[in-house]
C-alpha cells in the first residue's frame, strides 16, 4: 500500500494539470534535463506570464499547409465579428525548408504567448530522414504531453452510430514518436519506443483529473501489454496506480486491437480513454471517423506551460485546399476550446453554439458530411447566428 | 471571385430562411448586411458592433471633467456605442472617500475598461503615503503604462515625424510609498525592484513591439549606480529579449537617454523602463511633440485597461477657462475604442482629430491657436465622417 | 542580518558628514548654521585674493585630456589670466587601510589651492577601484554640481536661447549605494535624503543665484509620490527661499519640468534638485545646447574647495590626433575664473570662444568644422589678444 501511495504523491508533485501554471521550482527541477536538452537555462523557463494585457490576449497563429490558412482566416473573421478580445501573432512555417529556423521561430512565439492555434504543417516524406516532423518537434519542444479530443455525435450529421461521447487523452511526447531510429545492420532498422514512468504517471493523472472535472465515470487505458510487456506494461501499471487515487472513477484496460474493433461495433461503451502515443493516433482517427470525419472534431495539446489547439486528426487536407469546400467546424471548435482555455467562456459558448446550431438545426453542411454548402457559407451562417444572439435581438 | 461569393451567400440566405423563424429572418433582412456584403465581394461583414460597451469614467481633477465632456460630446455625435459610468474621485478639499474608491474598483471589475483624468495629489503629507492614483494602480495591478509619442501632422515642433513608444513599469520602483525617518533629519525612501515585475514589464514591452511590428526595444536604466536594483531590471530585460530573436534589444543609461531624446530622438523605437524614469521620459517625450495636451496614454494590467493622457497633469490653472486641449484625451478615447474592438469608430474619432489639427484653423492655445475647447470639439464633431452607422458606410 | 548591514552603511555615511545618530552629540543648530554659513560665504563670492598670481591645481586627465588642457593653458596665457597651474596626475592608489584614495600630492595640492580644473578621467572597467570622479567627490565632499547651460550662437540645435543652471545635490539620494537583496528576485535600493544635505544645497542654490544675477530658483522634486523624502528636500528649499526673498522661488514636479523643458527651456533659470533628478536633468539640458562637448561643469565642496571639469568622455579613439574639442573644458575654466572673482578675464575668454564658434570659420570636427584642436585654440587666442 505504501508504494502506490508514495508513487501517487510523486504524481501529485509532477501534477501536470495545465491550470496550475505556477513557477514552482520543484517542477522546474524535474524538467531540468529536458530543458537543458532544449538549450534553455532553467532560469529562463521560469518565465513571465503569458501575453495578456488589459483583458486582451495575444495568441500565436500558425496557418500551416493545405486547408490550414483558409480555415484560420475564417476563425479570425469570426473572432473579429464577435468582438473576441484576442489578437493573433501570425507565424508562418515553411514546410519546404529543411532547416529548423521557421519552426524554432514558431516555438519561441508560443513560448512567449503561451497559447497557439495551428493548422497542420506538412511533413514531406521525400526529405532527409533527419528532418523531423515539424508538428512533432513543436509538441516535444514545448512538452505538450497531453493531447485531448472530444468526439461527440452531432444530431445533425448522419453517421452509422449515434450518441457517441468519448474523450480521448493521448500521451503526446514519447512512445513510438521518439524519432530514434537507426539501421543497425544493412536491411535492419530499429525504431525505439520509449515509455517512462514520469510521463506515464502524468498522462494518467491528467486523464483522471479531467474525467473527474467533467463528471465522467469510467477511464479506459488502451495498451498492448500482452506483447510489449515492459513498455506498455509500465504504462498500464502507472494507470492502475493513479486509478487507485480516484475511487469514484471506474478503471479498466483494453488491448488496442480489441479497442478498435469495439469502437466500430459498439462505440457507446467508451467514456474516457487514455493511451500512449501511437495508439492514440489510431484511436483518435477511428473515433473522428465514427462521428462524421476529420472536419468535425477539434483537438488540444496541453503542457504545463503551453497549450496548442488544432484539429483532432491533424491532416493538412491538401487535396481540397483553396476550393472553399473544407469543413470549418473542427477548426472553429478548436478555437472555442482555446477560448475556454483563456477563460473567455462567454465568447467560447456563443461561437460554439452558433457552430452547433449551423450543424444541427440549420443543417448547412459541407461536402465531406454529405452537404452542398461551401466553407464560406458555413462561416457566414455561423456569424449570422452569433449576431442574432447578440444584444440587438433583445430590442426586437 | 465575387461572383462565386455572391452565389454562395445567396445560397446561404436560402438555407437561412429555412432555418430561421419568421421575425428573426425579418430582422436580418431589414439590416441589409448579407446582401450588401455579397455585392461588395471580398469585403468582410461588419464587426458585431451592435452591443453597447460599458466603460468606467473617472474625470479626476483640474481640467479632467472638461476633457471628459469633450469625449462625451464627440462620442455622442459619432454615435459610438459606449456607455459611461461616471465617478468623481478626488483627493483635494477633503473630497477623499474610501467608499468612492471602492465604487470605482467595483465598476472597473465589471467593465474592465476605464477612461480617466489625473487625480491630483495634494503635496501636504498627511500620514497616508500612497496617493489615490497609486492605490488605484496597485489595486488594479495596472503595471504597464504605454505612451505612444507620435508627431501630429500639421503641427510643427522642433522634432517632426517622431514615432516612439514609452513603456513604463508603474507599480514598484521609487513609487513604493515606503518611506521613513530613520534618524531625525534623515529620510530613507525605498526603491524596490523585483525580478517578477521586471520580467513582466519587459515581456509586455516585447509583446507590444511584436504586436505593433516594431523592431527595437531599448531598456532605460541607471545600473551603473544602482547595480543591484536597476541591474536586476536590466538582467530581466536581457533574459526576456532572448524569447524575441527578431527584435533588437539595446540598453541606455537614463541621463544619456534624456540627452539623446532632445538631440536625436529618431534613434529610439520602443523604450522600456522602471517607474520613475518612465515618468521623466513620458513627459520629456510628450514635450517633444507638443506638450501634455496632445499625447495619449494607456495603462494595462492582465485584466484591465485604463485610458488616460500620456503626461498626467491636472492643469489646475486652466480649469473653467475653456482653454484645455482635449486632443490627448480624444486620441486616448479612440485607442480605447480600438481596444473594445470598435475599430471603425476608433478610426473615425482619431481621423477627425488629426484632420482638424492638420487643417490648422482651429487650435487651442497651447498649440498656438486662439480657440476654446468648445470650438475645438465642435470642429472635430464637424469632421466626423458621418453618418457613421449605416451599413453601406460601414462596408 | 542584511538589515544590520545597511543600517551600518547608513551610519557610516552619516559619520562621514560629521553627524551622529545617538543624539548625545547631535550638532547644535547654531553649529550647523555656522557650517552652512562658512560654506556659503566661502563659495562663489568674489574672494579677496592676494594680488597677483593664483595657483590652481590642474588635472589634465586621460585620453584627450592633455590636449584640451594644453589648449586651455594657451588661451589663458593669451588672456593674461593671473593663474599659475600646478599639474597633478591622479590615479587611484590603495591606502594603508586598504581603502582606495587619490595620491597624497594631488590631495595636498588641492587642499592648499582650493581650486582645481580637471579633464576627463577614465575608469577602467573591472579595475577594482571606484571611478576617479566618485573618489574625488568623496575626498573633497563635493556636494554641489553646477552646470550652466547656455545656447551657443552658431552651433545649431533645435533649441535657442537656453540659459539656465542646474544645481544638483551630489552626495546622497538614490546614489547612496545602499542596496540589498531581500529575497532572490527582490532588490531594495535606498534613497537617502538628509536634512543637512538638503539644507546646504538649497542655501547654495540661492547664494549662487544671487551672486550670478539670476532671478529665480526652481526646486525640482517628486513630493507627490515620495512624500517624505522629497518632501523634506522641498521643505528645506522653502526655508532657504524664506531667507532669500529677493530671489523668486518656485517648485515644480520633475515630470512637469521635463515636459516644459523640451517645449520651452527659456522659462527656466536656476534649478535645484536631488541627486538622481540632477543627473538626468543636467544631461538633458546639455542635450538642449548641443551635448556634453560644449557644457561646462563645476563641483562645489565643503571648506571652499571647488573643482571645475569637463564632463565628456576621454574619447580614446581621437586622443593624440589633435581633433578634440576643448570648448567644455575651456568654459569650465571660465566658470572657475568667475568663481575666483576674475570676472573680466572670464568675460574675455568666454567672448572669444563664443565669437569663434559663431564665426564658423575655424571649428573642430564635432562642431561641424574641419579644423584641428590647435587651430581652434589659436583662433581663440587670436581673438583674446585682439581684444586687448
Amino acid at each position: 500500500m505504501a508504494a502506490p501511495s508514495a508513487a501517487l504523491s510523486m504524481s501529485r508533485v509532477i501534477n501536470p494539470f495545465w491550470r496550475g501554471r505556477v513557477g514552482n521550482t520543484v517542477k522546474v527541477r524535474q524538467n531540468a534535463t529536458f530543458m537543458s536538452y532544449l538549450g534553455w537555462s532553467v532560469d529562463i523557463m521560469l518565465q513571465p506570464p503569458p501575453a495578456k494585457y488589459g483583458g486582451r490576449h495575444t495568441v500565436t497563429l500558425i496557418p500551416g499547409d493545405g486547408i490550414g490558412p483558409e480555415l484560420l482566416s475564417h476563425v479570425r473573421e469570426v473572432f473579429r465579428f464577435s468582438c473576441v478580445p484576442v489578437d493573433f501573432e501570425v507565424v508562418h512555417v515553411n514546410s519546404a525548408d529543411e532547416t529548423e529556423n521557421d519552426i524554432n521561430n514558431a516555438i519561441t512565439a508560443i513560448r512567449r504567448n503561451g497559447v497557439a492555434l495551428k493548422g497542420n504543417i506538412e511533413t514531406n516524406h521525400n526529405m532527409m530522414p533527419s528532418v523531423k516532423s515539424r508538428n512533432n518537434l513543436l509538441r516535444t519542444s514545448l512538452d505538450l504531453f497531453a493531447n485531448v479530443m472530444h468526439c461527440q455525435s452531432l444530431p445533425g450529421v448522419q453517421t452509422r452510430h449515434k450518441n457517441i461521447d468519448i474523450m480521448i487523452i493521448r500521451e503526446n511526447t514519447e512512445g513510438e514518436y521518439s524519432s530514434l531510429e537507426h539501421e543497425s545492420v544493412s536491411g535492419v532498422v530499429e525504431s525505439l519506443k520509449i515509455i517512462t514512468r514520469n510521463n506515464s504517471f502524468r498522462i494518467a493523472d491528467y486523464a483522471f483529473q479531467l474525467a473527474r472535472e467533467k463528471g465522467r465515470r469510467r477511464v479506459t487505458a488502451v495498451h498492448k501489454a500482452n506483447i510489449m510487456k515492459l513498455g506498455d506494461g509500465l504504462f498500464l501499471q502507472c494507470c492502475r496506480e493513479v486509478a487507485s487515487g480516484y475511487p469514484d472513477i471506474t478503471f479498466d484496460s483494453m488491448i488496442v486491437d480489441n479497442t478498435t474493433m469495439q469502437l466500430v461495433s459498439k462505440p457507446q461503451q467508451f467514456d474516457v480513454m487514455v493511451m500512449p502515443n501511437l495508439y492514440g493516433n489510431v484511436v483518435s482517427n477511428v473515433c473522428a471517423g465514427l462521428v462524421g470525419g476529420p472536419g468535425l472534431v477539434p483537438g488540444a495539446n496541453y503542457g504545463r506551460d503551453y497549450a496548442v489547439f488544432e484539429t483532432a486528426t491533424r491532416n493538412t487536407g491538401k487535396s481540397i485546399a483553396n476550393r472553399n469546400i473544407a469543413n470549418p467546424t473542427a477548426m472553429l471548435l478548436a478555437s472555442c476550446m482555446m477560448l475556454d482555455h483563456l477563460k473567455l467562456h462567454d465568447h467560447a459558448s456563443s461561437i460554439r453554439n452558433a457552430v452547433l446550431t449551423t450543424m444541427n438545426e440549420t443543417r448547412l453542411h459541407t461536402a465531406d458530411i454529405g452537404g452542398q454548402g461551401t466553407t464560406s457559407e458555413v462561416v457566414q451562417s455561423v456569424m449570422r447566428i452569433i449576431q442574432s444572439k447578440g444584444q440587438l435581438t433583445a430590442e426586437l | 471571385m465575387s461572383g462565386t461569393m455572391a452565389a454562395a451567400l445567396r445560397g446561404s440566405l436560402v438555407t437561412l430562411v429555412k432555418g430561421l423563424s419568421g421575425p428573426r429572418w425579418q430582422h436580418l433582412a431589414s439590416r441589409p448586411l448579407s446582401l450588401s456584403s455579397s455585392l461588395s465581394g471580398a469585403e468582410p461583414p461588419p464587426a458585431r458592433a451592435d452591443a453597447t460597451f460599458k466603460v468606467t469614467m473617472v474625470p479626476g481633477d483640474g481640467v479632467g471633467p472638461e476633457l471628459m465632456t469633450a469625449v462625451k460630446e464627440v462620442f455622442k455625435a459619432g454615435d459610438v456605442p459606449v456607455e459611461f459610468e461616471e465617478f468623481h474621485l478626488s483627493e483635494v478639499q477633503n473630497m477623499a472617500s474610501e467608499e468612492k474608491l471602492e465604487q470605482v474598483l467595483t465598476s472597473m471589475k465589471n467593465n474592465k475598461v476605464a477612461i480617466k483624468g489625473k487625480i491630483h495629489t495634494p503635496m501636504e503629507f498627511k500620514g497616508e503615503l500612497a496617493s489615490y492614483e497609486m492605490r488605484l494602480r496597485r489595486k488594479l495591478d495596472l503595471f504597464a503604462n504605454v505612451v505612444h509619442v507620435n508627431s501630429l501632422p500639421g503641427y510643427n515642433t522642433r522634432h517632426n515625424n517622431l514615432d516612439l513608444v514609452i513603456i513604463r513599469e508603474q507599480t514598484e520602483g521609487e513609487y513604493s510609498s515606503l518611506e521613513h525617518e530613520s534618524v531625525s533629519g534623515v529620510i530613507e525612501c525605498l526603491k524596490i525592484i523585483t525580478r517578477e515585475k521586471s520580467r513582466r514589464i519587459a515581456k509586455f514591452a516585447f509583446d507590444y513591439a511584436t504586436k505593433k511590428g516594431r523592431n527595437k526595444v531599448t531598456a532605460v536604466h541607471k545600473a551603473n549606480i544602482m547595480k543591484l536594483g536597476d541591474g536586476l531590471f536590466l538582467q530581466s530585460c536581457a533574459e526576456v529579449a532572448q524569447l524575441y530573436p527578431k527584435i533588437k534589444y539595446e540598453n541606455i543609461i537614463i541621463d544619456n537617454c534624456c540627452m539623446q531624446l532632445v538631440q536625436n530622438p529618431y534613434q529610439f523605437d520602443v523604450l522600456v523602463m522602471p517607474n520613475l524614469y518612465g515618468n521623466i521620459i513620458d513627459n520629456l517625450a510628450a514635450g517633444l511633440v507638443g506638450g501634455a495636451g496632445v499625447v495619449p496614454g494607456e495603462s494595462y494590467s492582465a485584466e484591465y485597461a485604463v485610458f488616460e493622457t500620456g503626461a498626467r497633469h491636472p492643469f489646475a490653472q486652466a480649469v473653467g477657462r475653456n482653454i484645455a486641449n482635449p486632443t490627448a484625451m480624444l486620441l486616448s478615447a479612440a485607442n480605447m475604442l480600438r481596444h473594445l474592438n470598435l475599430e471603425y469608430h476608433s478610426q473615425m474619432v482619431s481621423d477627425a482629430v488629426k484632420r482638424v489639427i492638420k487643417q490648422g484653423k482651429v487650435r487651442t492655445r497651447d498649440l498656438g491657436g486662439y480657440c476654446t475647447t468648445g470650438d475645438f470639439v465642435h470642429a472635430i464633431v464637424e469632421n466626423l465622417t458621418h453618418p457613421p452607422l449605416t451599413a453601406k458606410q460601414r462596408l | 542580518m542584511a538589515g544590520k548591514m545597511w543600517r551600518s552603511a547608513i551610519l557610516n555615511l552619516l559619520r562621514q558628514w560629521g553627524l551622529s545618530v545617538n543624539g548625545k552629540d547631535k550638532i547644535k543648530a547654531q553649529e550647523l548654521s555656522r557650517v552652512v554659513g562658512a560654506l556659503t560665504t566661502e563659495t562663489p563670492q568674489p574672494r579677496t585674493f592676494i594680488r597677483g598670481m593664483q595657483t590652481v591645481t590642474l588635472i589634465p586627465g586621460d585620453g584627450i585630456g592633455p590636449e584640451i588642457s594644453t589648449a586651455v593653458m594657451r588661451i589663458f596665457e593669451a588672456a593674461k589670466a593671473p593663474i599659475q597651474w600646478e599639474e597633478r596626475n591622479v590615479t587611484a592608489i590603495k591606502g594603508p587601510g586598504g581603502k582606495w584614495m587619490i595620491p597624497p600630492d594631488a590631495k595636498e595640492s588641492m587642499d592648499r589651492n582650493k581650486i582645481g580644473l580637471k579633464g576627463p578621467l577614465k575608469t577602467p572597467i573591472a579595475a577594482g577601484h571606484p571611478s576617479m570622479n566618485l573618489l574625488l567627490r568623496k575626498t573633497f565632499d563635493l556636494y554641489a554640481n553646477v552646470r550652466p547651460c547656455v545656447s551657443i550662437e552658431g552651433y545649431q540645435t533645435p533649441y535657442t536661447d537656453v540659459n539656465l543652471v542646474t544645481i544638483r545635490e551630489n552626495t546622497e539620494g538614490e546614489y547612496s549605494g545602499i542596496e540589498h537583496l531581500i529575497v532572490d528576485g527582490v532588490v531594495q535600493s535606498i534613497k537617502l535624503i538628509t536634512e543637512q544635505a538638503s539644507q546646504r544645497i538649497a542655501e547654495y542654490a540661492f547664494e549662487y543665484a544671487k551672486n550670478n544675477q539670476r532671478a529665480s530658483v526652481t526646486a525640482v522634486h517628486k513630493a507627490n509620490i515620495m512624500r517624505m523624502s522629497d518632501g523634506l528636500f522641498l521643505r528645506k528649499c522653502r526655508e532657504a527661499a524664506e531667507k532669500h526673498k529677493d530671489v523668486k522661488f518656485t517648485e515644480m514636479y520633475l515630470d512637469t519640468v521635463c515636459l516644459n523643458m523640451v517645449q520651452d527651456p527659456t522659462q527656466f533659470d536656476v534649478l535645484v534638485m536631488p541627486n538622481l533628478y540632477g543627473d538626468i536633468l543636467s544631461d538633458l539640458c546639455a542635450g538642449l545646447i548641443g551635448g556634453l562637448g560644449v557644457t561646462p561643469s563645476g563641483n562645489i565642496g565643503a571648506n571652499g574647495v571647488a573643482i571645475f571639469e569637463s564632463v565628456h568622455g576621454t574619447a580614446p579613439d581621437i586622443a593624440g590626433k589633435d581633433m578634440a574639442n576643448p570648448t567644455a573644458l575651456l568654459l569650465s575654466a571660465v566658470m572657475m575664473l568667475r568663481h575666483m572673482g576674475l570676472r573680466d578675464h572670464a568675460k574675455k575668454v568666454e567672448t572669444a570662444c563664443f565669437d569663434t564658434i559663431r564665426d564658423k570659420k575655424v571649428l573642430t570636427k564635432d562642431l561641424g568644422g574641419n579644423s584641428k584642436c590647435s587651430e581652434f585654440t589659436e583662433a581663440i587666442c587670436q581673438r583674446v589678444r585682439d581684444m586687448d
